[in-house]
Parts: structure tokens; C-alpha cells; sequence
């Protein structure tokens, strides 16, 4: 059953081949057999997940079930679950129970019908690219359990890609959608700015913060993102604006689709298996009536050090909450209030999120904030103005999703600048707000490869289109890793 | 007030808080209700819970934009919320959502008048931000409780021009600033509550000279403790200064119990706030057609109102100034007035004088008054159709503040109905004339004093109801003889 598409799932459950309970249980069970070898759970929830089972069951009987209801899902541990521990991969909330439901887990479990399995890994607070910087321990790519699965979403594509659920939710600040999907052949799309409510999903960067969803297919893919979709008014920042069928979208011809191959992204800087991984997806896509031109996207090369000033900022600032007074770890060598603070906030927070903080704290200080913070905003505005000009040539761009594949744990940790230009080719998608999406392309040395595709504002339909042609095309994504 | 010494002069600029009206918060939907269990109006978004997001109540916008409407102030078309970092244990969040380069309100100024001398203090800028929660420091032993319920309440910050020069023109300012916000129904301008309270700047300096280093005293919840801590700040920096000291830029709290401040932090341990534009909120935009849709639902304003009363009603300006202190006093009077198609000078001279006597003595805010509009209204009324004397209309109102029912009601069951048949008036003065014959010589032998007692008795036989003029008239004739 692991193996089958949500759509096949679906018709499964509409033909009482199994029903939900029988699936739900078959992936629980498969977690509490091969987690231990992944750890991409921190939280499993089986009595959750088979009461949802059981109502799902009920609305298939009643003829009332949508597209998902009765498929199990897996959320990232960054969305906040009513009763359930939501700890975002950090000691500060090991013991936080959230009291409300993110907007996306009402839509996903409660109006979907999706059985909740349980909470993923993830780089504490989701800083990070390789999920080394987890309070509960990395999670292990299942393609090589002595590589990185890519961060911050690295519970969220281990456990789809063992088949420890169908699907997951992820989120993405600068790639930790992309980067882990390409790391473990998955496909992970981060869909436009303010698409997705980000209420109840723990802030790290609130401009650049945008939930998305891993997932075995494109049309996997697309029929959740739907359903995770559109307007949310606990969210000042979402968008006012229908949400486009993705999925009737997917049969759409594109043929004469024009795509450009910015001329940054294709200099040095990308491993050879990841340029032939890339080049062979051009060539296909070629075959299927895609015309491409090289464009160029001038500041990109800005992205990184833009994106290491906003990010710690805005991230120095949405972790100020953490104090240890009304919830969160707080210390007991504490003596008075200063040390409260301190102690909590040391003890609470891991190596890369102090250092996070540190450095946005200091791009806001009085005297720094016009030569930092101001200044990446405006470098920002020129990354932005970049893919507007961009778009007003082609309908989409095609990039790397990663310089190289997964890399073997420790390669990375020890150098905070090496970890951040993984990011290179993912992060200019975030400061500028635009869909991104990364899908594979290929395998090196028995590693996943992908590839990233990037849409104008509002055009997931467009990406998704053209990533299930593609896969239509294709077997790539078919694989599984051995052993699951 | 203590007088500044000759030689030096005082420049202060004040920062009002005051809370605005709304029903609920200003980023949540959680009640702004006073005095609530601790933590009983706090949800997950007053609580800074991971995860939650503000979303703009657009009640306090318009509050604050008849606020900068009333003081002349430019309203910005786009204003943009920022982020104020401090780590306090009653600021869930780490941060105060508060408004930092681009406020809502610039450039205003307010009228005052101390000693007759007119003064315009000008008005920087006013801004929308959330309170912060309380801190109680005794309620557990050992232990600082927290109580949320205020987290999250609008306020607007509004910040004097360093126009003022004395304690009595900051009092001046603060009064009106408060009279106005009342009247606009924006704030309802409980000092004791802390909805209207006051941080004060403060330097001294040689008339001429440039600015001198200036403390802030935080915190000040009544005009008088306003008055005190400036008076108090102004002759402390003096003595400082004087005795070849330096003044540090400090901010100092104000102790009511010995009207002194004291230094509570000094500059170089202030906070570095990080101020930056608040991501999860878009910048609010107010554009002209909001402006003037909000002006045309804004109230009749103090000033306004003051020149209308004296030109409409043909008041003093003592008068006008004062039924226009409080707009329910204004609305009071103005229902005494039409309702009882009196003489306005008349209804004006019953309010001022007895029913505000009658509710000062008993404490009572005009909106909480025995006596209603219309009551008063009703006796006003009797008296200007010649119903019953001024004289007995006292008495009639000593009744009704006793809750004896409508002037009306009151005037019937005590048979009060003045007597103006002229006959019955001159046949009761007549047996007065016969009853003493000698106080009739004495009169008509030049002791006119006594035309009084003869008023007096026959009062006594009319039971004070005969027309005064009349019987004036009247006693006067019979008594010439």
C-alpha cells in the first residue's frame, strides 16, 4: 500500500480494498518497525491518527469523502497540533503541548480528512540544511543512512521517502523544502508567499516563511497543496485571491512553454552529477515541446549574504517569545530575572539558532541597521525586480535545486559558512516570494539528483503542470530506497 | 506650583499613553473589558504563543485618526508597524508592536489658556501601539505574577513638541489633551485605571541657551502627580546645576508618597530597541476618503462647542467653558434647554449652579445625576410660564433631588401652584394692612425697612406661593396709602 499514489490510495478507500483504519495502521506499523533506523518521527500519534482513521471511514461510508479523506498524513513538528507536542526540533519546546491548531492542520485533518501520524524531525527551528541541528538527533537519508537528508524539512522527506506516510507537510525559509526533496527524491514545492496560512506554523523568518508539501509525485503534490490553500484572515499576510484548480491543471499540453536558464546558476559551482542530472531534465523536457533561452538574473549571486541578514533578523526577533515565563523550557539555576532569561535562552537553544540570533541581533542594532538590515531589504527589492523582468520573457525558470548531492554527516557542521551556500540556489525564490518547486532528475552513485523549477507569482498550477508532464515522461521518481 | 528662579527656564515635552475604546484588542479579537480575573482575557495571540499572528483591529485605526483629525494633524496616507524589542516578563512577545518611523499622526498642536494667556503646544506625532501586561510584584510571595488581560489593549502614543515651560502649562495640555479624547469617545480617560497616563521630559537651562540634558519620568496617572514631578525635576536639576553638577540622561520614576523622583535607569544602560518594520503586519493604508468619512462621524468638539454655546445660547464665557468641560454636561444642558423652551440663561443658571452644587456634594458624575434633562426641564419649564416662583422652584428641586417624582407631580401634591389672581393677593395683603396697624404707621412714618416683614407675612399667608412681582406691586400701593 506504501507504494501506491494519493489517487490510487483514494480509489482504494472508495472501493473498500482497505479502509482507512487499515491504511493507517499499516503505516504505523511501518514507523514503529523503521523509524529507528530514520528517527524522522519525534512524536507519533497512533490513537490520533486511528480515531481520524475511524471518522474518515465513516464520511467514505456516507459518500461524503474528499479527495484525501482517509489518507494519512505526516505533519512537520513546526505546525502547532492541539494536544500534541510541537516542540520544532528544539529543547526550548520539548515539553509545549500547543493548545490550538495551526490553519493548515484544521484544513488537512479536520475539513481533508486526513488521519494525523505524527510530527517530524527537523532542524530546531528550522535553521539548518542538513537536519544535524535537531534536539532529538539528525534524521538519516534512507537512500544512505550515513548522509543528511538536507534541512530543515529532513523528517518530513525521510519518512515519505521510506514510505513512512503517503505524504508530508514541510515548510521552506531559504530551501528546506526544495533542498531535502532533492536529496531524497522526492518532489517539494514551496508555493508562493502568503498562498499557504502561517498560522500556527512557528515563525523563523515571517517574510520568507512560506508551508509547502513533499511528496512521492507532482500530482501527489498538487492534490494536497490544494487542499492546505488559500485565504486564512488569522493571517495579515495571506492572500486575498482564489486558489487555481492544481489538479484539473495537470492534464494541460507544454508544448512551446518558454523556460530560461538563468546564466548565474549555470556558472561555476555545481557538482558534475548535479549538471548532468540537470542537463538530461532540460533535454527531456525538450522532447516535450519546451523551448528554452538563457536569461539572467543579474543580483542572484546576492542572494546568500541578502538572505544571512534577513533571516537572523527577523529570526533574532520571533524567538525573543521564548523567555521561559509562560511557556518553554525555563531553567531552574535561575537566581533573578536576568538570569531567567540567560540561563532559559542558553540552556533552550541550540549552537545554530544562538548563532542565529546573535547575528540578527546585531544587523538591528542601533548603527548597524541601515548598513545590514537596510540595505539587504533594498538588495532584496533587486532580486525581486530581477525575476519580475525575468518572467515578462519566459513563463519559467529551470535551475539546480542543490550544488551537489547528500553530503555525509559532519561534513558541513563544523562550517556555519559552507552549510549556508548550500542554500545558493534555493534562497532567491524566498526573497523574492515566487513558487519554487525541486523534482528528480536522476540518481549519481545510487543518490538522488534534482531539479528546481521556479514560477512567476500565483503560477503553482504552471509548475505543477510541467513537473507532472515531466514525470510522465519519466521513472525517476519511482524509485524507492532499498531496505524500505 | 512653585515658581521657576529667575535666570533659568524649563523646557518639557510630554508623552501621553492612552488607551483606546475598542471593544477588543488591537492585533486579536480577545476583550479589552477593565478588570477581569488575571489572565482571563488573554488568547493565544495576547499570550505570544509560537505560532500566532497579529492581525490589525481597523477600530483602532479610525480612533486614531479622529484623534490627529482633532488636534489639525497631518494623517499619514501609509503607516507601518514596528517591532520594539525589550525583554520583560509582562511583554509576551519579546517584542511591543508599535510604530516607529512612519506613524499614523504628525504635526498637530493644541490650544491652551493658563492665566488668560493663550498658547499653542505643538504635537510631534501621535502613534498606534499594543500595552504591555502588569506585573504583580506582592501577590505571591517570592514570586512576580503576571496578568496579561491589559497585553495587547491600543493605545495611542502621543508626543509633545518641548513647547512647555512650566508644570502649570504641562497640567494645561494634559487636561485638554484628555477633555478632547474623552469628547472624541476614543479614551475613557481613567487616570486610576492607567487608560490616560503620562511620561515626562524635563530640562533646564539659561534662557537662550541650547536644550539641557533632559530625564524622563515615567509613568504619572494624575495631573497633580504631573504637576508635583515637574515642579519637583525642575528645582532638583537647578540644584544640581547650580552645585557644579551635571544632569544625566536618566529615566526616573515618581514616588506620590514623597512627590520626589528618583533614578530608575540611566542612558547608557537603556535599551538598544531594534526597532524594524513588522513583518507579519502590511503597512496600513488610510486614504482620503477613509479621512473624511471618519470626520464626518467625529463629535462636535470641545472648541467648537464652547464658541457655538456662546453664540448660540448668548453665554459668558465662564458659563460656555465649563457646560462644555464634559460633553455629557454639554448634552445635558442642551436637553434642559430644548425640552423646556426656557429662557437659556435660565436653564444654564440651574445647571451651573444648583444641580452641579448637588452633585459635587454628593460625588455623583454628571451621568449618574437624581435629576434627569428632562426633569430639570420640567421645573425649569413651570418657573418660565409663571407656574411657581424661583423661590418655590428650590424647594421643588430639593424634592425631585430627593426622588419625589417630576417637577409637575412634586408642584401638584404640595399645592405649590403660584397664586397670580391679583384679587386673592390683595385681599390677603389687606388683612396684613388691618392685622398691624402699627407697623402700617411706622412704614408710612418713613420706616421703609419694614416693607420687608410686611413681603415676609404675606408670603407666610400665601404660603409663599403669590407671585412675587404682583404681590411687590400690590403691598406697595395698599401700603402708600
Amino acid at each position: 500500500m506504501h507504494t501506491l499514489s494519493l489517487n490510487e490510495l483514494a480509489a482504494g478507500l472508495k472501493a473498500r480494498k482497505f479502509s482507512s483504519r487499515e491504511l493507517t495502521q499499516h503505516y504505523l506499523t511501518r514507523i514503529a518497525e523503521r523509524d529507528g533506523a530514520l528517527n524522522s518521527y519525534v512524536t507519533v500519534t497512533p490513537e490520533i491518527a486511528l480515531a481520524q482513521a475511524d471518522a474518515a471511514d465513516a464520511r467514505l461510508a456516507r459518500g461524503e469523502a474528499g479527495a484525501l479523506t482517509g489518507i494519512p498524513l505526516a505533519q512537520k513538528d513546526i505546525f502547532c497540533t492541539e494536544g500534541v507536542r510541537t516542540a520544532c526540533g528544539s529543547k526550548m519546546l520539548d515539553k509545549f503541548i500547543a493548545p490550538y491548531d495551526a490553519t493548515i492542520v484544521k484544513k488537512l485533518h479536520a475539513e481533508a480528512g486526513m488521519p494525523l501520524l505524527g510530527k517530524l524531525n527537523m532542524d530546531e527551528f528550522a535553521m539548518g540544511s542538513s537536519n544535524e541541528t535537531s534536539f532529538y538527533g539528525p534524521v538519516k537519508n534512507p537512500w544512505d543512512l550515513g548522509r543528511v537528508p538536507g534541512g530543515s524539512s529532513g523528517g518530513s522527506v525521510a519518512c515519505v521517502a521510506a514510505g513512512l506516510a503517503p505524504v508530508a507537510t514541510a515548510t521552506d525559509t531559504g530551501g528546506s523544502i526544495r533542498q531535502p526533496a532533492a536529496f531524497t527524491n522526492l518532489t517539494g514545492i514551496k508555493p508562493t508567499y502568503g498562498r499557504v496560512s502561517r498560522y500556527g506554523m512557528i515563525a523563523f523568518a515571517s517574510s520568507l516563511d512560506q508551508a509547502g508539501v513533499v511528496a512521492r509525485s507532482a500530482e501527489d503534490a498538487a492534490l494536497v497543496l490544494q487542499a492546505m490553500s488559500g485565504f486564512d484572515p488569522l493571517d495579515s499576510t495571506s492572500l486575498e485571491r482564489p486558489v487555481d484548480d492544481l489538479v484539473a491543471g495537470l492534464g494541460a499540453s507544454i508544448k512551446g512553454l518558454k523556460i530560461g536558464l538563468p546564466k548565474e546558476y549555470f556558472a561555476d559551482g555545481m557538482s558534475a552529477a548535479v549538471r548532468a542530472g540537470v542537463e538530461s531534465a532540460i533535454a527531456q523536457l525538450k522532447t516535450l515541446g519546451v523551448e528554452f533561452r538563457e536569461i539572467s538574473l543579474p543580483n542572484a549571486p546576492l542572494s546568500v549574504p541578502t538572505y544571512y541578514v534577513v533571516a537572523p533578523a527577523e529570526a533574532s526577533s520571533n524567538l525573543a517569545r521564548f523567555d521561559g515565563v509562560r511557556y518553554g523550557h525555563r531553567s531552574v539555576e535561575a537566581r533573578n530575572l536576568e538570569e531567567l532569561y540567560k540561563k532559559s535562552r542558553g540552556e533552550g537553544f541550540g549552537a545554530e539558532v544562538q548563532r542565529r540570533i546573535m547575528i540578527g541581533t546585531y544587523v538591528l542594532s542601533h548603527g548597524y541597521y541601515d548598513a545590514y538590515y537596510l540595505q539587504a531589504q533594498k538588495v532584496r527589492k533587486l532580486i525581486y525586480e530581477d525575476f519580475k523582468r525575468a518572467y515578462t520573457e519566459v513563463d519559467l525558470i529551470l535551475a539546480p535545486s542543490t550544488t551537489d548531492v547528500a553530503f555525509p554527516f559532519g561534513d558541513k557542521s563544523d562550517d556555519p559558512v559552507a552549510m549556508y551556500l548550500n542554500d545558493i540556489y534555493t534562497i532567491a525564490a524566498n526573497l523574492a516570494g515566487i513558487p519554487a518547486m525541486s523534482l528528480p532528475c536522476g540518481f549519481s552513485e545510487g543518490l538522488p539528483v534534482g531539479f528546481q523549477l521556479m514560477g512567476n507569482y500565483f503560477d503553482e498550477g504552471r509548475l505543477l503542470n510541467v513537473a507532472h508532464q515531466f514525470q510522465l515522461a519519466t521513472d525517476f521518481h519511482r524509485a524507492t530506497p532499498k531496505g524500505f | 506650583m512653585s515658581s521657576i528662579p529667575a535666570g533659568w527656564e524649563a523646557v518639557i515635552g510630554l508623552e501621553v499613553h492612552c488607551q483606546l475604546l475598542t471593544k477588543t484588542k488591537i492585533f486579536s479579537g480577545a476583550s479589552t473589558t477593565y478588570g477581569a480575573e488575571p489572565n482571563t482575557q488573554a488568547d493565544a495571540v495576547t499570550l505570544g504563543l509560537p505560532g500566532v499572528l497579529p492581525v490589525l483591529n481597523r477600530e483602532a485605526v479610525t480612533m486614531a485618526v479622529k484623534f490627529g483629525l482633532s488636534v489639525d494633524a497631518k494623517i499619514a496616507e501609509t503607516c507601518v508597524f514596528a517591532r520594539k524589542h525589550y525583554f520583560y516578563p509582562d511583554l509576551p512577545k519579546g517584542y511591543q508592536i508599535s510604530q516607529y518611523e512612519l506613524p499614523i499622526v504628525e504635526q498637530g498642536h493644541l490650544d491652551i489658556e493658563v492665566d488668560g494667556v493663550a498658547k499653542r503646544i505643538g504635537i510631534t506625532r501621535a502613534h498606534l501601539e499594543e500595552d504591555a501586561g502588569k506585573s504583580l510584584h506582592d501577590a505571591f510571595p517570592g514570586f512576580t505574577g503576571i496578568d496579561l488581560n491589559r497585553a495587547g489593549t491600543p493605545l495611542i502614543e502621543i508626543v509633545s513638541e518641548p513647547d512647555i515651560r512650566n508644570s502649570a502649562e504641562a497640567v494645561a495640555y494634559l487636561k485638554k489633551l484628555h477633555q478632547l479624547v474623552v469628547a472624541l469617545g476614543v479614551c475613557d480617560g481613567n487616570m486610576q485605571e492607567g487608560s490616560f497616563r503620562c511620561d515626562a521630559n524635563v530640562s533646564v537651562r539659561k534662557p537662550g541657551a541650547p536644550f539641557g540634558t533632559r530625564t524622563e519620568t515615567k509613568n504619572i496617572n494624575s495631573f497633580r502627580y504631573v504637576q508635583q514631578a515637574i515642579d519637583y525635576e525642575i528645582e532638583r536639576q537647578i540644584e544640581v546645576i547650580e552645585a557644579g553638577g551635571k544632569i544625566n540622561q536618566e529615566t526616573r520614576l515618581f514616588n506620590p508618597d514623597t512627590g520626589e523622583t528618583r533614578a530608575m535607569r540611566s542612558k547608557e544602560n537603556a535599551n538598544d530597541y531594534r526597532y524594524f518594520p513588522d513583518p507579519d503586519l502590511l503597512p496600513v493604508v488610510v486614504t482620503a476618503a477613509d479621512q473624511e468619512r471618519i470626520r464626518a462621524s467625529m463629535p462636535e468638539l470641545p472648541a467648537a462647542k464652547k464658541a457655538r454655546f456662546e453664540s448660540q445660547y448668548g453665554l459668558s464665557a465662564y458659563d460656555a467653558n465649563l457646560l462644555t468641560s464634559e460633553s455629557a454636561l454639554a448634552d445635558y444642558y442642551e436637553t434642559v434647554v430644548k425640552v423646556s423652551g426656557a429662557e437659556a440663561k435660565t436653564c444654564a443658571n440651574w445647571v451651573t449652579g444648583d444641580l452641579l452644587a448637588a452633585l459635587n456634594k454628593s460625588g455623583k458624575a454628571i451621568e449618574d445625576s437624581p435629576i434627569s434633562a428632562t426633569q430639570l426641564a420640567g421645573l425649569v419649564a413651570r418657573i418660565a410660564d409663571k407656574t411657581i416662583s424661583g423661590k418655590i422652584a428650590k424647594d421643588v428641586f430639593e424634592a425631585m433631588l430627593a426622588g419625589e417624582g417630576d417637577a409637575d407631580a412634586i408642584i401638584k401634591a404640595k399645592g405649590l401652584v403660584q397664586i397670580t389672581d391679583e384679587g386673592a393677593i390683595a385681599a390677603a395683603i389687606d388683612a396684613i394692612i388691618a392685622g398691624n396697624p402699627q407697623q402700617v404707621a411706622d412704614y408710612r412714618g418713613g420706616k421703609d425697612k419694614l416693607f420687608g416683614f410686611f413681603v415676609g407675612q404675606a408670603m407666610k399667608a400665601t404660603q409663599g406661593k403669590a407671585n412675587p412681582e404682583a404681590l411687590n406691586r400690590i403691598l406697595k400701593e395698599k401700603l402708600a396709602g
